[in-house]
Formats: structure tokens, C-alpha cells, sequence
């Protein structure tokens, strides 16, 4: 314990040597995003029926100026690589069957066009909503008879990254009328107002409650989807959804859900329903 | 290692935290009556130096996450999802931080987002780690307490 206090003291003081306060001023910028100059990406929207909110923003708009600039240049923008990334094996054949994605689906800039903006669907087979990833495991297991990617698995990340990517720019828009699709809505919404862990937080408390707000370092958005996979600055790599949500879950000191658990799978359904009308951005960059 | 090694390893720990220790009441026992609790909870003073260094720490109070606070103008990041906590102690009495520090529930309302630092009325799935602990010890809610008196814009 002495220790430990010493420690803090001591590096309390190399701060105050080296740093001043930075002046913080929260609330999301007032710009446009428009990739390469060309690709206008809706970032603000009105909130659909029965919405917390009036507008909707994305979390680009709360990120640092280069952040920002980063996302907005294709050839600078770091998760680009993972598109590419995914279109080699989009192309490249895999598994028993010798089948590759392009042996089915074709040129994914067609095929693939809009599905991203409209994930998690209903899936009648297994009874529950699926993902980009799970429905990249499905046609992997069903039609290529190969083994489905360990969760974040470098492959699956990138492959899941494509396909989204193929959806830039078109607003998402889920369909709850599918299946029971509207029960794992209400869980996650459910869940979304649970606090959990040690320090007694919910989703709502930091990016409903409190969104522009500067938490210590962190700058709070919405918390909404339409970046993911996003390329995240802190670790240097593509960070999936689920990932983002067992990093947010554990910081409340809670234990967190499987990926792709019904816990996790419901709290994708209703956070992407909260951005609807948001532009796909994949690759979104965020700090 | 034997058992009465262990054992006296034990009494001696406890001779070194001396009386405060036998003292401390334990989160589940604190009152808090009015929105204050009169008395330290390990029965002495806290120490103001030490609060200041648990205030900031990220791992114990981390207060800053939350709350800007001039006094601590060194450290680069000040959180604004409370209020400056310049001048908290013309504002609130020493009862009234040991209650807000404590559990802040039963000051502000359920619906506040301060944490409790020394309750067991948590979330939901709290990490093993942290199960059955609070943010703060004992100890550290009286240190946070001292420092918070000295925040005197008058
Ligand atoms: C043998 C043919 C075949 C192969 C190979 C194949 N798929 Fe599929 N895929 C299908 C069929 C058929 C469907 C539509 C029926 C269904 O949902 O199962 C489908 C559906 C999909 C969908 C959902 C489309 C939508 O509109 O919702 C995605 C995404 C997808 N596949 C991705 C992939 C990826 C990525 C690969 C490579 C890892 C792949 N598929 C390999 C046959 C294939
Ligand atoms: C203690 C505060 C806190 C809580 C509680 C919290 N988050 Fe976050 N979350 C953050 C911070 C900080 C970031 C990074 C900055 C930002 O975009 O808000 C973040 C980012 C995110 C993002 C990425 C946003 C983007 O634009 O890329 C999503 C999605 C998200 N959180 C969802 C959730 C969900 C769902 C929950 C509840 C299970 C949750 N968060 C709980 C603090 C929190
Ligand atoms: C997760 C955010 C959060 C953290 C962490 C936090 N607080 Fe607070 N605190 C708040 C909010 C929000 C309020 C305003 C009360 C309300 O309306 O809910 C508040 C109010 C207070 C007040 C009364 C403010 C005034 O002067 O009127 C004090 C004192 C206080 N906090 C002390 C602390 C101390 C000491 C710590 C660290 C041990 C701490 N807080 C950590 C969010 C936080």
C-alpha cells in the first residue's frame, strides 16, 4: 500500500514537470464527411419513431481533426487495408469443397451491395438473428465444408470488413418484422439500460446520458454501429462490434458475454437499430 | 507454510494497521442518515496527501474521470460528466462528501451516475475480481474525504 502510494506520488509529479492541462471542450464538429472527396457519408439524421434522440450523429463527428482527415482519405485511412485484405479471400478458394465466395456470389461490388446496411438479419435455420460474421460461417460450414473463424480470428475481421465496406454510404436499415427479430430488439434495449459491474454503469449512462461529454480522455458519442468494423488508432487494428462491446462492458468492471452470444446478438439488434439512417462508413477510423 | 505461521503472520498485519483497523465499519454497516455520516468509518482521520493521489489514481477514485478540479491542474485530463469539484467544500459539509464519496446513490438519487465507492449495491455480472470488494477502502474514502475538504474556493 505504501508502495503503490509512493509510485502514484512520484508519477504525479514527472506529469506536472512535463504537462499542461488540455483545454477540453466536448460536443460533436460541425463538418461533412466526404471520402476522397467524392463519397458523401450521411453522419447526422433524424432519429426514426420512438427514439431517445431528435438526431442521430456519428462518432465521426467526435473524433480529433486528424482522426477525422484520416477516415475521409481511402489511401490514408489504415482499415483500407483490411478491404483489401478481404478481397483476397473473397477470391481465393477454402475448405473441401474447393468453393471460394466469388464462385458463388461473383463480383462482390455487385452481389454484396447493400447487405451489410441491413445486418443482423433474421435467420430461419438457426432460429436467430445472425450477423455479417455468423453468416460468413454459415456459407463457410454449409457450402464450402469448412471450419468457421475463431471470434476476431485476422481473417474473419477482414472478410467482414469487405463486405460492410461494400455498403458504404447507404443508410443502415434493419427489418424487425422478420421472424422474432422484434423480441431480441426489446432484450437489447433491455440490456442497454442494465447497469453492470463494480462501478454501476449502463450503456445508456455514458453514450445516452452523456454523449459530448469528455470522460477523462475519452470524448463519449452515441455509441453507434455504422463504422464496424472500425480501425482503431489506440491499438493499431481492425476492432469488430462484439469486441467493442465487451471493451465497453468490461470497463464497468463487469464480466463480459461471449461473442455472439444471445446477450451480445441482442444488443447488436437494438444498437444498430439506434443508427438507423446512419451511412455505413466501414472502415470508420476512431481513436 | 503452517498454519500458525500463517496465524501469526495474520496478528501481526493487524497490529500494524493498528486501531483504526479494529474500528473500520464495513460498507454493508455504514448509515448513512439524512445524506450524511457523521463519523469517520475507520474511527481516525483521513489524510489529505494521500487523498489527493487517490482522487486522481484511475485504478482507485478516479475521479477525474468525471470531474474537472483546478487543484489537480497537472494531470492532462479532466473528465465533465459531473461538476467541477472546485469549491466542493463550500458547497457541502464533511458529512455530506463521506456520504456523497460513499455511496452517492442515496444523496443524488438512484438515477445518478456516480458510483458508490464504498457500497455493495452494484451491477449486474461484477467482474470476479472486484466481487464482494469497493472501489475504495475504507482508509481511502477518509483520505479522499480530507483532500475534498480542502477544495475552498472561499
Ligand atoms: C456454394 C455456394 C456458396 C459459397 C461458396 C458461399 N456462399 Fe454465401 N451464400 C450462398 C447462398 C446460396 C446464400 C443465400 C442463402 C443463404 O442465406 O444461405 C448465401 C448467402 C450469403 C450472404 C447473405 C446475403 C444476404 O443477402 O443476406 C453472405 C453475406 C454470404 N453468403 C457471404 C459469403 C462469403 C463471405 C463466402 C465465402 C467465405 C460465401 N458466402 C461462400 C452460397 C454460397
Ligand atoms: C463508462 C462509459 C461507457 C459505458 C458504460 C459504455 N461505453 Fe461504449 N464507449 C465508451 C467510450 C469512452 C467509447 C469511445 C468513444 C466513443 O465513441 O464514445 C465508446 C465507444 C463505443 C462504441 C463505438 C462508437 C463508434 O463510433 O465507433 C460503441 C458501439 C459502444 N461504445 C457501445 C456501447 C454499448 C452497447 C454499451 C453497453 C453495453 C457501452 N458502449 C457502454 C464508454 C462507455
Ligand atoms: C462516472 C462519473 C463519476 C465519477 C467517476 C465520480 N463522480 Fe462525483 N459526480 C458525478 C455526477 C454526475 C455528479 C452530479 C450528481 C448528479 O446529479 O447525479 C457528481 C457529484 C459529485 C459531488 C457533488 C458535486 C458538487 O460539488 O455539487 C462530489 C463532491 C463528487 N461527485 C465527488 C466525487 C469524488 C470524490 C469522486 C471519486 C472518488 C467522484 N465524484 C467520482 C459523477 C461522477
Amino acid at each position: 500500500m505504501i508502495k503503490m502510494r509512493t509510485l502514484t506520488a512520484v508519477m504525479s509529479g514527472l506529469l506536472a514537470a512535463t504537462a499542461a492541462t488540455a483545454v477540453l471542450a466536448g460536443g460533436p464538429v460541425d463538418e461533412a464527411l466526404i471520402i476522397d472527396g467524392e463519397t458523401e457519408i450521411t453522419t447526422r439524421t433524424a432519429a426514426p419513431e420512438g427514439h431517445p434522440f431528435d438526431e442521430l450523429i456519428s462518432g465521426w463527428h467526435y473524433r480529433t481533426d486528424e482522426t477525422r482527415a484520416l477516415q475521409a482519405d481511402s489511401f490514408q485511412n489504415p482499415g483500407m487495408l483490411y478491404v483489401e485484405r478481404g478481397e483476397e479471400i473473397w477470391n481465393t478458394a477454402d475448405g473441401a469443397a474447393g468453393k471460394s465466395c466469388a464462385d458463388c456470389h461473383g463480383d462482390a461490388s455487385e452481389s454484396m451491395k447493400g447487405v451489410g446496411a441491413a445486418y443482423p438479419k433474421w435467420d430461419a435455420a438457426s432460429n436467430r438473428p445472425v450477423n455479417i460474421e455468423l453468416q460468413i460461417d454459415a456459407c463457410r460450414k454449409n457450402n464450402m465444408q469448412a471450419e468457421p473463424y475463431k471470434f476476431d480470428a485476422a481473417d474473419q475481421k477482414a472478410l467482414t470488413t469487405y463486405i460492410r465496406h461494400q455498403s458504404q454510404g447507404m443508410p443502415v436499415g434493419i427489418d424487425l418484422s422478420q421472424g422474432e427479430m422484434q423480441s431480441w430488439w426489446d432484450n437489447g434495449k433491455d440490456l442497454y439500460y442494465t447497469r453492470t459491474g463494480q462501478l454501476n454503469l449502463s450503456c445508456a449512462n455514458c453514450h445516452e446520458e452523456n454523449n459530448g461529454n469528455y470522460i477523462r480522455a475519452d470524448h463519449l458519442s452515441q455509441g453507434n454501429v455504422n463504422g464496424f468494423p472500425t480501425y482503431r488508432l489506440k491499438q493499431s487494428e481492425m476492432v469488430s462490434l462484439h469486441n467493442r462491446f465487451r471493451g465497453c462492458i468490461r470497463d464497468t468492471r463487469a464480466e463480459f458475454p461471449a461473442a455472439f452470444s444471445d446477450e451480445l446478438m441482442a444488443l447488436e439488434v437494438y444498437v444498430t437499430w439506434r443508427g438507423t439512417g446512419l451511412a455505413v462508413e466501414t472502415p470508420a477510423v476512431r481513436q | 507454510m503452517t498454519k500458525s505461521l500463517i496465524y501469526s503472520l495474520a496478528v501481526a498485519t493487524m497490529a500494524l494497521g493498528g486501531t483504526a483497523l479494529a474500528e473500520t465499519i464495513a460498507p454493508d454497516a455504514v448509515e448513512i442518515v439524512d445524506m450524511e455520516v457523521n463519523a469517520s468509518i475507520t474511527g481516525s482521520a483521513g489524510n489529505a496527501t494521500d487523498g489527493r493521489d487517490a482522487f486522481a489514481d484511475r485504478k482507485k477514485g478516479n475521479c477525474l474521470a468525471c470531474h474537472a478540479n483546478s487543484d489537480l491542474k497537472e494531470q492532462l485530463f479532466h473528465g465533465e460528466v459531473g461538476p467541477s469539484l472546485d469549491g466542493a467544500a463550500d458547497r457541502w459539509n464533511e458529512a455530506q462528501l463521506r456520504a456523497i464519496v460513499i455511496d452517492s446513490k442515496q444523496v443524488f438519487g438512484e438515477q445518478t451516475v456516480m458510483p458508490g465507492f464504498y457500497s455493495l449495491n452494484v451491477g449486474i455480472n461484477v467482474a470476479e475480481d472486484f466481487k464482494g470488494t469497493t472501489i475504495l477502502t475504507a482508509e481511502e474514502v477518509e483520505d479522499v474525504v480530507a483532500y475534498l475538504m480542502t477544495l475552498k474556493d472561499n
